[in-house]
């Protein structure tokens, strides 16, 4: 059967990796290229790229990071961040990228999903949606613009409309959850999971493995994109495996990996 | 040299650079002369089967495909390069496929616990000895992105099954054509081995 995956996710900004790896085997820990092959070594299941540099103007050190990860890492490898044209897509694709991840484009111009999905196939969308609960009149709603520009949308009306429009993955945010390492909001990736028959990849608020198990059961995730944890150290893919494999959750656990 | 066929769609960057990293030589291409020459030719691809089918057309790569699978070079479907070997897909409405392999490409029903596309690391399991597979635990995961499954006429052209809800075909091996839903290019340990074992293979 389909196994749950990990996802770690790396901030890249004007080609290096931002708020610090903690790899102390690295030799540059700023490095996109170095982080994600110690990340493959370690038996991540996929790898994902955000490009938070702050002018997506001349997006070629983002391609070059895309470029030199897929000439030595032979694993999913998905790159947001200020994907708004078909052309953006084209050219992280060309690069070696087997996803995109489209969050801000997607809420200013829904057909663009559309667009993308009918160009380059379903599989190599992925919308991320960032949200925040709000007491009227919808559960949580949709922001953009790293979580700052509200937009009337409800998560959960959103995210059928992208499954519609062609997306193949949803990658979820709680706003309210991220950076505070208390776990998931469970209720919103459970919501949306339910309300739509593609993959959703959980996101904000991992702090300890636990909160990782709650998110493949009660959060109804398919995946958790994790960035934090796996950066500081504070666990190891391998252990987050071990821990999940034990409460019986299915990972994929490659022979090479030393628990 | 192993020939990768370019079309215009799929991960094309990977793939090479997987066969280099084994130590194959490989070149990514869309001449036929170039396809003519190679010993070993990959079809790779991601994306629509009708796209896949109106691609192969326009730059004429019909002819060099079925020209080296009938000539017995060691040939390697990926993905939509499985499925697009084909009689016909229910993909957008009927399409048809190359038809060297007699069957059809359907779809998967989601339920509850069902998502589809089937994103992910799933088990293969072996139903014949495919020199591919040769050096490879049986029952390793491997990495699918698909929405659409293979379903051969002939049961004897199954390599390996898969479950996602429903058991399906994961890969296919007649004579010197090998072809995979998964992607060896993204499997990492598991699939650098196909991949190594390909450009050793004879066919």
């Amino acid at each position: 059967m389909l196994t749950k995956r990990l996802i770690p996710c790396l901030d890249v900004k004007d080609g290096r990796v931002v708020k610090g790896v903690r790899f102390e085997e690295l030799r540059d820990a700023g490095d996109p290229v170095e982080a994600a092959t110690f990340y493959d070594h370690e038996g991540a299941d996929e790898l994902c790229f955000l490009d938070i540099t702050a002018s997506h103007e001349n997006r070629s050190t983002i391609i070059d990071v895309v470029e030199r990860t897929a000439a030595c890492v032979f694993m999913p490898v998905t790159v947001g961040g200020g994907v708004r044209t078909l052309e953006d897509i084209r050219r992280l694709l060309n690069a070696g990228a087997d996803k995109v991840s489209i969050n801000t484009a997607a809420v200013e111009r829904p057909e663009f999903v559309r667009e993308a999905a009918r160009r380059f196939g379903t599989q190599c969308i992925v919308v991320a949606i960032d949200a925040k609960r709000e007491s009227q009149p919808v559960k949580w709603q949709v922001y953009t613009h790293g979580g700052r520009k509200p937009t009337g949308l409800d998560v959960v009306q959103w995210a059928k409309r992208m499954e519609e429009y062609g997306a193949g993955e949803l990658l979820v945010t709680s706003m309210d959850e991220d950076g505070r390492q208390c776990g998931y909001d469970l209720e919103l990736t459970a919501a949306v999971s339910e309300a739509v028959s593609i993959p959703v990849i959980a996101s904000g608020g991992v702090g300890t493995l636990e909160h990782l198990y709650e998110g493949f059961t009660k959060g109804k995730a398919d995946a958790v994109l994790a960035a934090s944890i796996f950066h500081f150290r504070k666990f190891t893919i391998p252990q987050a495996k071990a821990f999940l494999k034990d409460r019986g959750i299915p990972m994929r656990w490659d022979g090479r990996m030393a628990a | 040299m192993i020939a990768i066929i370019d079309y215009g769609m799929g991960n094309l960057r990977s793939v090479h650079k997987a066969c280099e990293v084994v130590g194959h030589r490989a070149v990514v291409t869309r001449d036929r002369r170039v396809i003519d020459e190679a010993s070993h030719v990959v079809l790779p691809g991601v994306g629509a089967f009708g796209d896949c089918m109106a691609n192969l057309e326009r730059y004429g790569l019909m002819e060099p495909i079925l020209r080296a699978i009938r000539l017995g070079k060691p040939f390697l479907g990926i993905c939509l390069g499985l499925q697009v070997l084909f009689t016909e897909s229910e993909e957008f409405g009927p399409c048809k496929g190359l038809d060297v392999v007699a069957g059809r490409v359907r779809r998967f029903s989601a339920g509850p616990t069902i998502k589809v596309p089937h994103i992910g690391w799933n088990q293969v399991h072996f139903q014949k000895p495919c020199p591919l597979f040769e050096g490879i635990a049986d029952g390793a995961d491997w990495y699918f992105v698909h929405s659409y499954f293979v379903d051969p006429l002939d049961e004897g052209v199954v390599a390996s099954r898969t479950t996602h809800g429903i058991p399906f075909v994961s890969s296919i091996w007649k004579d010197n054509l090998v072809a995979c839903q998964f992607h060896p290019e993204k499997s990492q340990t598991v699939g650098l081995r196909l991949i190594k074992n390909f450009g050793a293979w004879d066919g």
